[in-house]
């Protein structure tokens, strides 16, 4: 994994609560054996008509969206299925951070691993970025994990809170799975006291 | 010692380090695998020269997207078929067991786990699928995770957790005749919305839970997610251990009897207390309904659909209302006897043998209406045997169901079976959104009972009347 650096962006936004994994990318592209090619299918039935052509009304498919990497999105993003193909998705599109008031439990740590950031903010503050992306499209904010704030166009800073160990491994671009392998000896020893249960294989 | 909650006691009992400035790391009893989460697991596993650490705390089956047709066909589906194959091969190569198609014990993974008895109280139990939660019934600390962490459960049977909050859901009373634990689960999750539990595991407690059956406590548990939490649990008693006795990867002998005197210890100490509360009455419950495109959005069977001008807040008004408008519902009117166009009895949520037996009870002697396409798929190769050795594969027939195989089928709508653009359907399974059972489908959620009682009338109906 790259290192996480801060940014600077437009945000997208999509004022709809509960934006659950099946509209981030429908259960049908979960055939693949593959990570990638996920980014065109991201919000598939809200982006493309039943003929496979853009919605011109759906905010992905307008110019604003090119290049942005800030979703602003409403309470309760990524509910639903445990698919990393969400965050695998979104980020594939280009996204590099969603803002939101939460999101699912499941969804924020898959985004985590993935390095596409879970932004919480405030319902007041979250109100006043739909306010701002609404009034000014074009207006970007800067997305700075180290310093953990987001600082809106008036140069004010927000400031929000991640998991100290992810936001650790996103800053050094590591993954979980080299932390847990070094724990090696602790895995040992819990295995040896540990009360035999079942074989799957017998 | 301080007096623990069941949670605190599972979580404890699997720590096995934790290090300052990092999350605990929990040791996982029971890995559940199935074919759509874990092809770039196994690929990550390849990558780094890693082996499958616990092939014996390790099972898989296909389960998501496999046709519930025909079984003796292949599968038509070329991009389906590589999926399937790839686990089967991924399984051989790494040494994890699985009950693929063509085995006697394929199935849905959370309908095998338990019926295999290997769910069992006290484990914790991870699968790539967010509905892992329903081996909580058997008070297990199960819960779902994305492909990441099966790839790190696969290299060293261990994850990186927080650990989460306990949230006490204390279900009171007795159910009413016609009522049923998916309407307990359904009015949990219209009480407390789709977020209410997110960071915390369910402890299901109470007189209405204790008389619920194993598999009806499934049902409880399955649907925790869409209440937020990411595990639900019903502490261990004797109906949990008549159920599991005797089952092919229960303990036997002198170990069934140590095993139950450890799982006795498990209930939550008296004086332990949680980070939330939250009270049902079961004997004022209704069947439940869902009308909307989010599990929040659910109400007694015979209520109005809300009005969205009546909601307070912006974004969750304009929520709603894009909601009505994809499910071309009218506020304020009510449900009951809205056309439907198909019926679903299946899934990990109501795939079960009771759940068949429920709708069975209503199908029985009864013609479904011409105008419905109505599905029964059984949740496991093992209860569509039991299910035909009652008979009820023939009750299915003769009221004009299609009696399928066993998979995930229309809950998810990968493997072909789905609705069309526009469709109703009353479904017995867990999700609600827009497309999840085919792009353009339209869902209502609903207990076996009402899903079976609306296939007769050709309209959503309360099974009340024709039990």
């Amino acid at each position: 994994m790259k290192k996480f650096t801060a940014f600077s962006s437009r945000m997208v936004p999509l004022p709809v609560d509960n934006i659950d994994t099946d509209q981030i990318i429908p259960a049908r592209f979960l055939k693949t054996i593959s990570k990638e090619g996920l980014g065109d299918q991201v919000f598939n039935d809200w982006r493309y008509d039943a003929e496979g052509k853009p919605k011109p009304k759906f905010i992905l498919n307008q110019p604003r969206a090119k290049g942005a990497q800030v979703l602003l999105a409403g309470d309760n993003f990524g509910c639903g299925s445990s698919r990393e193909h969400a965050p695998w998705a979104l980020l594939q599109y280009g996204f590099r951070a969603v803002i939101s008031t939460s999101f699912a439990d499941i969804f924020r740590q898959n985004a985590l691993k993935n390095a596409l950031l879970p932004v919480v903010v405030s319902r007041e503050v979250h109100a006043e970025l739909f306010d701002l992306a609404s009034k000014e499209p074009e207006a970007k904010v800067t997305v700075d994990l180290a310093a953990q704030r987001l600082i809106l166009p008036d140069g004010r800073a927000i400031e929000f809170s991640v998991d100290s160990f992810a936001r650790h491994c996103l800053l050094e671009g590591v993954d979980e799975l080299g932390y847990i392998l070094s724990q090696e000896a602790a895995i040992a020893a819990y295995e040896a006291r540990r009360e035999q249960t079942i074989d799957t294989r017998g | 010692m301080k007096p623990r909650t069941i949670i605190e006691k599972i979580w404890d009992a699997h720590v096995v380090a934790e290090q300052a400035g990092a999350p605990a790391l929990v040791f996982i009893d029971l890995h559940l695998v199935h074919e759509v989460t874990s092809p770039q697991a196994f690929d990550g596993l390849r990558r780094r020269g890693l082996k499958v650490r616990r092939p014996d705390l390790t099972l898989a089956t296909a389960d998501h997207n496999v046709p519930t047709h025909d079984r003796s066909l292949p599968i038509l589906d070329q991009v389906s078929a590589r999926q399937v194959a790839q686990l089967e091969t991924n399984c051989a190569e790494f040494g994890v067991p699985c009950y693929s198609l063509g085995s006697e014990r394929q199935g849905i993974v959370h309908v095998i786990g338990p019926e295999l008895g290997l769910t069992q109280p006290g484990m914790t139990v991870v699968c790539g699928d967010s509905h892992t939660a329903t081996h909580g019934a058997f008070g297990a600390l199960a819960f779902g995770i994305g492909t990441s962490e099966v790839e790190n459960v696969l290299a060293t049977q261990c994850l990186l957790q927080r650990k989460p909050k306990t949230y006490q859901v204390q279900v009171n009373g007795t159910l009413r005749p016609g009522v049923a634990a998916k309407d307990i689960i359904l009015a949990l999750i219209a009480k407390i919305g789709t977020g209410g539990g997110t960071g915390s595991v369910f402890e299901y407690c109470g007189a209405a839970i204790r008389t619920l059956s194993m598999e009806e406590r499934m049902t409880v548990c399955n649907m925790s997610i869409e209440g937020g939490a990411r595990a639900g649990l019903v502490a261990p008693d004797d109906v949990t251990y008549q159920y599991m006795c005797g089952r092919p990867f229960a303990p036997k002998g002198a170990a069934w009897d140590a095993a139950v005197a450890r799982w006795k210890q498990l209930p939550t100490d008296n004086g332990a207390t949680y980070d939330k509360q939250v009270t049902l009455d079961a004997g004022a419950l209704e069947p439940m309904i869902t009308f909307g495109t989010s599990l929040g959005m659910g109400m007694p069977v015979a209520a109005a659909v809300p009005d969205p001008a009546t909601v307070a807040d912006p974004i969750e008004r304009e929520s709603l209302r894009k909601a009505l408008r994809y499910m071309d519902l009218e506020a304020g009117k009510p449900l009951l006897g809205h056309a439907i166009d198909a019926v679903f009895i299946g899934s990990c949520t109501n795939g079960r043998i009771t759940d068949l037996r429920a709708a069975a009870s209503v199908l029985k002697g009864r013609k479904v209406s011409p105008k419905v396409r109505v599905l029964v798929v059984p949740g496991s190769v093992q209860v569509r045997k039991q299910a035909e050795s009652e008979g009820l594969d023939e009750i299915f027939r003769a009221a004009g169901a299609e009696w399928r195989e066993a998979g995930c089928s229309m809950c998810i709508a990968m493997n072909g079976d789905q609705l069309r653009p526009g469709e109703y359907s009353v479904s017995t399974s867990n999700r609600n959104f827009e497309g999840r059972q085919g792009p353009g489908g339209r869902t209502f959620l609903a207990s076996p009972l009402t899903a079976a009682a609306s296939a007769v009338a050709g309209a959503v109906t309360d099974a009340r009347t024709l039990l």
